[in-house]
C-alpha cells in the first residue's frame, strides 16, 4: 500500500532524511523507531503529503503523493506528532468537521462518529471543548479523527505519547487490531511497543535506515541473542570457557556463542558439561536478545559506542 | 468540481463558527459599530452637513479598516501554524487553494456581517431625507471590496508567521502604504519633486483612488478589477508562502 523509494529531505544544508526506501503492505504494522531527530516525523510528513520530498518518490495505494495528492490523501488517516486539534471546537464538532472533509454525510457520518468515539473511549467528553481536555483525551480525539473514514492506510506519529499505561495498552491493542486489515505505520521510541504491536520494525538513525526486520530478527541482531546464562552451585567460568566467551552477570555465568552454531547447540553443550562436572543447576536459559541493546548499539554515534 | 466546492464550504463553515466560538467576535462587532458611529456622526459631522448622503460614513472606511481588518485576518494561518493544525488540515483531501479560499471567504463573510449591521445608518438617512440609495448600495459594495483587499493582505501576512502580532503589524504597514500612496496630502507632497505621470502611477495602486468612485455611486470596472486583483494576488501569494513553508 505504501511504497517509498529512496526519499531524501534536505532542510538547508542538512539532510534530515537521506535515502529511505521501504514498503508497507496491507495487514502489516510497521514500527518506525529511532532516536529523537532521526527523521521519523519528517518521513511520515512526506508519506502523508504535508511536505514534498526533495528527491525520491512516495506512493500510497498506487497514487503518487506529489502528482495525485488528493487520491493518496483520501486513503490515509494521519495522526501528526503532538496530536493537534482545533482548541475552540467540541470533540463532536471536530470529528464532524473531519467527517465532512472526508465526504461523509448523513447516516454514514453519524455512524462514523459513533464508531470512533467508542473506539477511542471518548464517550465522556464528546460535548466538551478540546482546549479543556487532558492530554490523553486530546491525543485520542486526534486519533479518532484519523480513523473517522476507516482508512486503508494509517500513519500514526507517536500514537501512545502522553497516554497513561492503561491507555497505552488500549491503543497498542487497537493498532494491532487495525493492522489486520490495513497498512499501518507508527513511530515510537518505546521499544516494548515493537513487541506489543508490530509485525515489522525499521530503525532509522540520522536519516538512514539502519535495521529492518521482524521484532524477532532485530532481537537476533543483539550480541546477547543465543547466549546461555547458567547459575548454580559449582558452576565456574573456567570450565565454560572452551564453549565461548564467558562473562559473569549478577552471580550467574553467561556464555556467548562462537561462530555459527545451531540454535540449541550451545545450551546442549552446557547441559552436558554440567552433568559431567556435577553442578547443581538453579537456572539455565537461552537469551533472546534485547531490543534496547540492539537499538543503542546501532544508533549511538561511533565515539560513544566505544 | 462539486466536491472541491464542498471542501471550501466545509472549511469556511468551520472557520466562521470559530469566530463566534469566542467572545472576541462580539467584542469586535461592538467596537466596529461604535467606531463607525463615532466617525460618521461626531468626526464626520453627519447632521451638520445637511445632506442626505452617507459620505461621512464611507469616507472613514479605509482608515477604520486599517486596524480592524488585520485584527480579523491575523489569526487565519498563523494560528494554524502555531497550533499545528495546519498539518492536519493540509493532509486532509483538500488542495491548499481550497483551504485558502475557504478561510478567506469565512472571514470576509464575518466582515460582511459587521458591515451589514451598520444598516441603522441607512434607515436614519432615509428617515431624515431622500438620499440616492443607488449611491449607498455602491458605497457598500466598495466598502466590502475594500475590506476584502485588506483581508487578503492580512491573510498573506498571517501565512508568513506563527505570531499573530507580527502578522497584524505587517498587514497594517502594507495596507497603510496602499492608503498613503493615493492620499491627497501625500500625493501633493510627491508632485513637488516627481513628474505627474509618476505620481499618477503610484496613486493608481492606492485603495483611496479606487474607493472614491464607489462613494460617488460610480461602479467602474477598473475599480472592480483593482480590488479583485489585489485579492487575487494576495491569496496567490498566500499559496506560494504556504508552499515554501511546507517545502522547508
Amino acid at each position: 500500500m505504501i511504497r517509498i523509494e529512496n526519499i531524501v529531505k534536505t532542510f538547508g544544508a542538512k539532510r534530515v532524511v537521506d535515502g529511505v526506501t521501504f514498503n508497507v503492505e496491507r495487514g502489516e504494522v510497521l514500527g518506525f523507531l529511532g532516536p529523537n531527530g532521526a527523521g521519523k516525523s519528517t518521513t511520515m510528513r512526506m508519506i502523508t503529503g504535508f511536505i514534498p520530498p526533495s528527491a525520491g518518490r512516495v506512493s500510497v495505494g498506487g497514487h503518487d503523493v506529489v502528482d495525485s495528492p488528493l487520491e493518496a490523501k483520501r486513503l490515509i488517516g494521519y495522526l501528526p506528532e503532538a496530536a493537534p486539534a482545533y482548541p475552540d471546537m467540541t470533540v463532536h464538532g471536530f470529528l464532524a468537521f473531519a467527517a465532512d472533509m472526508r465526504g461523509l454525510a448523513g447516516d454514514a457520518k453519524k455512524r462514523a462518529i459513533g464508531r470512533v468515539v467508542e473506539l477511542c473511549f471518548l464517550d465522556s467528553v464528546v460535548r466538551q471543548n478540546i482546549d479543556t481536555l487532558s492530554k490523553g483525551y486530546k491525543h485520542r480525539t486526534c486519533l479518532a479523527q484519523a480513523l473517522i473514514h476507516d482508512p486503508e492506510v494509517l500513519v500514526l506519529d507517536e500514537p501512545t505519547d502522553g497516554l497513561d499505561p492503561n491507555q497505552k495498552h488500549e491503543v497498542r491493542n487497537l493498532i494491532r487490531e487495525l493492522g489486520r486489515r490495513k497498512a499501518v505505520v507508527f513511530s515510537t521510541h518505546i521499544l516494548e511497543e515493537v513487541d506489543a504491536a508490530c509485525s515489522r520494525a525499521i530503525i532509522i538513525d540520522r536519516g538512514r535506515i539502519v535495521a529492518n526486520g521482524t521484532p524477532q530478527e532485530l532481537r537476533g541482531m543483539s550480541r546477547l541473542a543465543g547466549a546461555v546464562t547458567v547459575a548454580g552451585q559449582g558452576v565456574n567460568g573456567d570450565a565454560l570457557a572452551p564453549l565461548g566467551r564467558v562473562e559473569q552477570v549478577d552471580g550467574a555465568w553467561r556464555v556467548y556463542p562462537q561462530g555459527a552454531r545451531q540454535a540449541g547447540e550451545l545450551v546442549q553443550a552446557v547441559i552436558e558439561l554440567a552433568a559431567r562436572a556435577g553442578w547443581r543447576l538453579e537456572a539455565l536459559r537461552t537469551e533472546e536478545g534485547q531490543l534496547d541493546e540492539v537499538f543503542r548499539r546501532i544508533t549511538l554515534p561511533d565515539t560513544v559506542r566505544a | 468540481m462539486i466536491s472541491a466546492w464542498k471542501s471550501v464550504r466545509t472549511i469556511a463553515r468551520r472557520e466562521l463558527a470559530s469566530y463566534f466560538a469566542s467572545p472576541v467576535a462580539y467584542v469586535f462587532l461592538v467596537i466596529y459599530l461604535l467606531l463607525t458611529g463615532f466617525f460618521t456622526f461626531t468626526v464626520g459631522a453627519f447632521f451638520e452637513r445637511g445632506e442626505a448622503s452617507l459620505i461621512s460614513f464611507f469616507v472613514w472606511h479605509p482608515w477604520l479598516y486599517l486596524v480592524l481588518v488585520p485584527a480579523v485576518g491575523m489569526r487565519l494561518w498563523s494560528e494554524e501554524r502555531r497550533a499545528g493544525t495546519l498539518e492536519l488540515l493540509l493532509t486532509m483531501p483538500v488542495t491548499a487553494w481550497q483551504a485558502i479560499l475557504g478561510k478567506f471567504l469565512a472571514s470576509w463573510a464575518f466582515l460582511a456581517i459587521a458591515l451589514a449591521l451598520t444598516f441603522p445608518v441607512v434607515i436614519t438617512v432615509n428617515l431624515l431625507g431622500s438620499p440616492d440609495n443607488g449611491i449607498i448600495v455602491a458605497g457598500y459594495l466598495g466598502s466590502l471590496l475594500l475590506a476584502g483587499a485588506y483581508l487578503a493582505i492580512s491573510c498573506m501576512t498571517s501565512a508568513m508567521t506563527r505570531n499573530q502580532v507580527v502578522a497584524f503589524i505587517l498587514a497594517v504597514v502594507i495596507c497603510l502604504f496602499l492608503i498613503l500612496c493615493g492620499f491627497n496630502p501625500v500625493t501633493d507632497l510627491l508632485t513637488r519633486w516627481a513628474s505627474p505621470a509618476f505620481v499618477d502611477t503610484v496613486a493608481a495602486f492606492s485603495v483611496i483612488t479606487h474607493f472614491d468612485g464607489f462613494q460617488k455611486g460610480v461602479i467602474d470596472t477598473r475599480d472592480l478589477f483593482y480590488f479583485l486583483s489585489v485579492i487575487g494576488f494576495a491569496l496567490f501569494a498566500t499559496g506560494v508562502i504556504l508552499r515554501n513553508y511546507r517545502a522547508g
